[in-house]
């Protein structure tokens, strides 16, 4: 193919439609511009109702010889006309690239930020956002300011644990008549992670085991008061002296020395989930790493072929779900 | 998560539209109409207000039935022209009970489009179409508001107003260039054209003087030299012949193929353009050479057109006001032109003709006798003559002595009857009055005239002006001139109001603009334009690829425009969009996840000469949009550093 024939194809929807139909269902990353072959244009249902209106217009126009009737017919043409450019400029030209969004359990519903930047002069208005599995409630509606970048939210079901990737994205408008609508598909490579929904049965997670927990007083605990110390980032903030804080200028943290015996391993292969199936028995495993997170008890993970060693709070947590999530999870891991 | 409810605000304009695309139709529809559509409006307005549910759906429809059937008892069809637009009226009303979600917004909204076009059935004004302007306006403003709820109202119509004036470029391309059909497609229904001021197809006292109170424009007329002078404009429309002593009717119209007069003289060119009457007939000045297109010349000389004229009408004419009317002299037609009604009534005028007949020889002395009475006999022109019972000629003639042009016609018509000579009474106008703005003649209703003709032998069908023998001011200075000060005249015509007169004088010269271009634009008015414009092929073919070609380059432009300043925005991006469109077509594309910097280190080797500009550039964007400012200079020395960069 010549550079020229590529380049005037390039501009073309047929290109477009092609690329799309061929290979385009990859995700992409980074900003996605908008550009003018994304965006799609047609007419709406009001649209064809429109135009049936008009035509019904110009032929009382010419029965009657109403020479304003032309006038106003071809007038509310020209419009109709005219608004298909005002609904294509509404959404061309949007950069549009990822934002934030937090892990789920699965059966709950992500919420993936989308930043929606306006490099233009002018203010689009009423750009809906939603992905396939949307229903018409769950539907953005969103106006992006010149010059501004703002925030969109998607919410996305979380059906199974593991990795939840962000479904296509249609991203349309009506304005400013809403006889056209433009629109316009984004892939982002956004994903987030579904936990295994935590059971709900009523069992206590496991007691600890009599040989677990410190056995001689190192310094670094978390049950008896020692004293204070400055402050530093990681301490965690339930430690942070927040009234002897409040006297002096820095910020101080409650040393306390001792732990309870209270260290526990989570084992998928323990013998009271036997009875219970794979997902069931991670659903399990997740209870119990958030019980034991509540409680403040130092725990460990262990799953076939992986181990989360001893820790304790947030990270730990985070950690201990995002092995249970991908445990055996037949998509890819990273 | 939008909510689909119209706030109260949007509401209050969207019923403002509809209400002003339903208001000119209040005064024409039956009462029950517009009060029960404005009793409606109100109602959902309030429960817009107070945030109330609709009425249940049973109660919407037995209100839509109670309508159609109320439409349906008043006109006792639901076919026609008010008809029609009572139902429209009622179902916009009905729809408005309905008026549940944003969708159902733009269903309103074309209803109102229907109903502003519906109200050129009625009028089609210069003030009409600005109504019509600002229905659009505020209602397509709602459209807009449907489509972007969060905004205030006067952004809505900001954006309105700029997509109607984006609009009128394709608007007047399709408006001249559109290939115009001379309609009806189909028939129209009964009531299409009623209430059209004009002449009527008979007269009786009183009937002209009606009509003497109204201003509104006949016809206009463009003469193609010096128009004639005031006592020869004689606009010549229906000839009257049967006389029942108090109406007199047209008889049986002959019209002749190739009628005759005798021409004295050079004729007189010029372009009418006609209101329309809803009548046959077409005015010009006598004596027309030969009919326009469409139509026709009657043996009495009237100009009948082959269809009503129900849209203005636009014709060339020549005429003859010096001339020798000899055709309508068939033995017949004469014995027709002397028929008295029977014999009882209106003796005393019947004596006093037949003793002139009795006294004397020949036509001529007869004729001079009655002029001679007519000017002696101290007769007042007024436009409020007293009322006058069973012998109207008797009674004018003799005992209240005051008329209007129709009883000095008749009366004179009567008694050169009753002294045998053939006469005719013909109605039309006299007169009108050059607008100096534009240099057309117009010609108001109010100058309506009737005047009579009577056969001469040798000299054929002589004009006879017994208003102009009575009361000479009539034809020489028009009517306001003639009746007394005290009577009541239009506006226009009353001589202390100069300036009322010149202000009208403007408008009048505007509207006929209006008229010309806009109300009287027809499929000859566009072969016209196109051939000035030099266009030879003026086929419907033609005219649509001139259409498409036309309207295809403004849109190009509108889009070009429009496009072009929404790319406005951040000139650095743009200076580097441009740069790196440059590279790609040099086949060095900038990945999209690649930024300035290593964008630059990775082509700049395979541009050897060319490596300082490229990272310059990538540097220099990367401090003006990463940086914390971006000094003007900067940016300019960026643009133009892009501009004079060639990979």
């Amino acid at each position: 193919m010549t550079p020229m024939l590529q380049r005037v194809l390039e501009y073309s929807q047929l290109y477009n439609f092609l690329n799309w139909f061929f290979r385009r269902h990859a995700p992409e990353p980074g900003v996605i511009v908008l550009t003018q072959r994304r965006v799609y244009v047609l007419p709406t249902r009001q649209g064809i109702i429109f135009a049936i209106a008009l035509l019904l217009m110009l032929t009382g126009s010419i029965n009657y010889n109403l020479s304003l009737g032309y006038v106003l017919t071809f007038l509310l043409a020209g419009m109709g006309v005219v608004s298909i450019l005002h609904t294509f400029r509404n959404l061309a030209h949007l950069a549009i690239s990822a934002g934030r969004v937090d892990a789920v359990f699965a059966g709950d519903t992500a919420r993936f930020h989308i930043l929606l930047e306006n490099n233009g002069s002018l203010e689009r208005y009423s750009l809906v956002l939603f992905c396939r599995s949307n229903n018409a409630e769950q539907a953005t509606m969103i106006d992006v300011p010149a010059g501004l970048i703002v925030e969109a939210e998607v919410p996305l079901r979380a059906e199974r644990r593991g990795w939840l990737q962000l479904e296509r994205i249609t991203i349309e408008t009506r304005y400013p008549l809403g006889l056209t609508r433009a629109w316009s598909y984004v892939q982002s490579d956004m994903r987030t992670l579904a936990w295994p929904k935590p059971d709900d049965a009523p069992l206590p997670p496991p007691k600890a085991r009599p040989d677990a927990g410190d056995a001689i007083n190192t310094g670094a605990g978390s049950d008896d008061f020692f004293g204070l110390r400055t402050y530093t980032p990681s301490d965690s903030p339930r430690h942070v002296a927040w009234k002897a804080s409040a006297r002096g200028e820095e910020p101080l943290t409650k040393v306390f020395t001792g732990r309870a015996a209270s260290e526990m391993w989570f084992d998928y292969e323990d013998a009271n989930l036997a009875v219970l199936d794979r997902e069931a028995r991670l659903s399990r495993l997740a209870r119990w790493v958030l019980l034991a997170t509540r409680d403040g008890i130092r725990y460990g993970l262990k799953l076939p072929g992986v181990e989360v060693p001893l820790g304790e709070g947030k990270s730990q947590r985070e950690q201990c779900l995002r092995e249970l999530a991908l445990f055996e999870f037949d998509g890819e891991r990273a | 998560m939008y909510a689909d409810v119209i706030p109260f605000r949007h509401m209050v304009w969207l019923l403002a539209g509809l209400a002003l695309s339903a208001a000119p139709h209040a005064v024409r529809l039956t009462w029950w109409i517009p009060v029960g559509a404005a009793l409606i409006f109100a109602w959902r307005l309030y429960l817009s207000w107070r945030q109330k549910p609709l009425p249940r759906r049973w109660l919407v429809i037995g209100i839509a039935i109670a309508g159609m059937v109320g439409v349906w008892f008043s006109f006792r069809t639901i076919f026609g022209r008010d008809p029609g637009v009572s139902l429209l009226v009622v179902l916009l009303a009905m729809k408005l009970l309905e008026l549940r979600s944003k969708r159902d917004v733009s269903v309103l909204v074309f209803l109102a489009y229907f109903l502003a076009l519906t109200n050129f059935f009625y009028s089609q004004t210069i003030t009409t179409a600005a109504l019509m302007f600002a229905t659009v306006l505020l209602v397509t403003a709602s459209l807009v508001g449907m489509n972007a709820p969060a905004r205030p109202v006067k952004a809505n119509l900001r954006t309105a107003g700029s997509l109607l004036l984006q609009a009128s470029p394709v608007m007047l391309l399709l408006f001249f260039l559109f290939p115009r059909v001379q309609g009806p497609l189909w028939g129209l229904p009964q009531d299409a054209f009623t209430g059209v001021t004009g002449l009527s197809d008979s007269m009786s006292p009183g009937t002209l003087s009606s009509l003497s109170q109204s201003d509104a424009i006949a016809f206009r007329v463009r003469f193609d030299d010096q128009p004639p002078r005031r006592n020869q404009l004689y606009w010549r429309g229906p000839v009257f012949w049967t006389f029942d002593g108090r109406t007199w009717r047209a008889g049986p119209q002959r019209s002749r193929e190739n009628y005759r007069f005798e021409a004295i003289g050079t004729p007189v060119s010029y372009e009418i353009t006609l209101e329309p009457h809803n009548r046959f007939w077409l005015f010009g000045l006598d004596l027309p050479a030969r009919p326009p297109r469409n139509a026709r010349v009657t043996a009495d000389y009237q100009l009948l057109s082959n269809v009503p004229v129900r849209s203005r009408a636009r014709y060339d004419l020549q005429s003859y006001t010096s001339y020798r009317a000899i055709d309508g002299a068939e033995p017949g037609e004469l014995r027709e032109a002397l028929v008295l009604p029977g014999t009882i009534n209106n003796p005393r005028a019947r004596a006093l003709a037949q003793g002139w007949r009795n006294e004397l020889k020949t036509d001529e002395a007869v004729l001079a006798e009655a002029i001679k009475f007519f000017r002696g006999g101290s007769y007042l022109y007024t436009l409020e003559p007293a009322l006058l019972q069973r012998d109207f000629v008797d009674e004018f003639l003799f005992d209240t002595k005051q008329g209007f042009c129709e009883h000095f016609a008749s009366s004179f018509a009567f008694l050169m009857r009753a002294a045998g000579i053939p006469a005719r009474v013909v109605t039309g106008y006299q007169g009108g009055e050059i607008n100096p703005v534009d240099g057309y003649m117009e010609v108001r209703q109010a100058d309506a005239h009737a005047w009579t003709e009577i056969w001469l032998g040798e000299r054929g069908w002589v004009r006879m002006d017994p208003t102009a023998i009575a009361a000479p001011m009539r034809v020489d200075g028009g009517i306001a001139a003639a009746v007394p000060q005290d009577n009541a005249l239009p506006l226009l015509m009353r001589e202390q109001f100069d300036w009322i007169r010149s202000m009208r004088h403007n408008w009048d010269a505007v509207t006929n603009q209006w008229n010309q271009w806009v109300l009287g634009y027809n499929p000859d008015r566009q072969r016209d334009m196109l051939n000035r414009l030099g266009v030879r092929q003026t086929d419907w073919q033609a005219l649509a690829q001139y259409l498409f070609w036309s309207v295809a380059g403004v849109l190009s432009l509108t889009a070009l425009w429009l496009l072009w300043r929404f790319q406005g925005g951040d000139p650095v991006q743009k200076a580097w969009r441009r740069f790196c469109a440059k590279l790609a077509k040099k086949g060095f594309a900038r990945d999209p996840a690649e930024g300035p910097l290593d964008y630059a280190t990775r082509i700049a080797p395979s541009l050897p000469d060319k490596a300082a500009a490229i990272r310059d550039i990538a540097g220099l964007y990367a401090m003006l949009r990463y940086g914390r400012n971006a000094p003007p200079e900067q940016v300019a020395q960026l643009r133009q550093r892009v501009a004079a960069f060639t990979p």
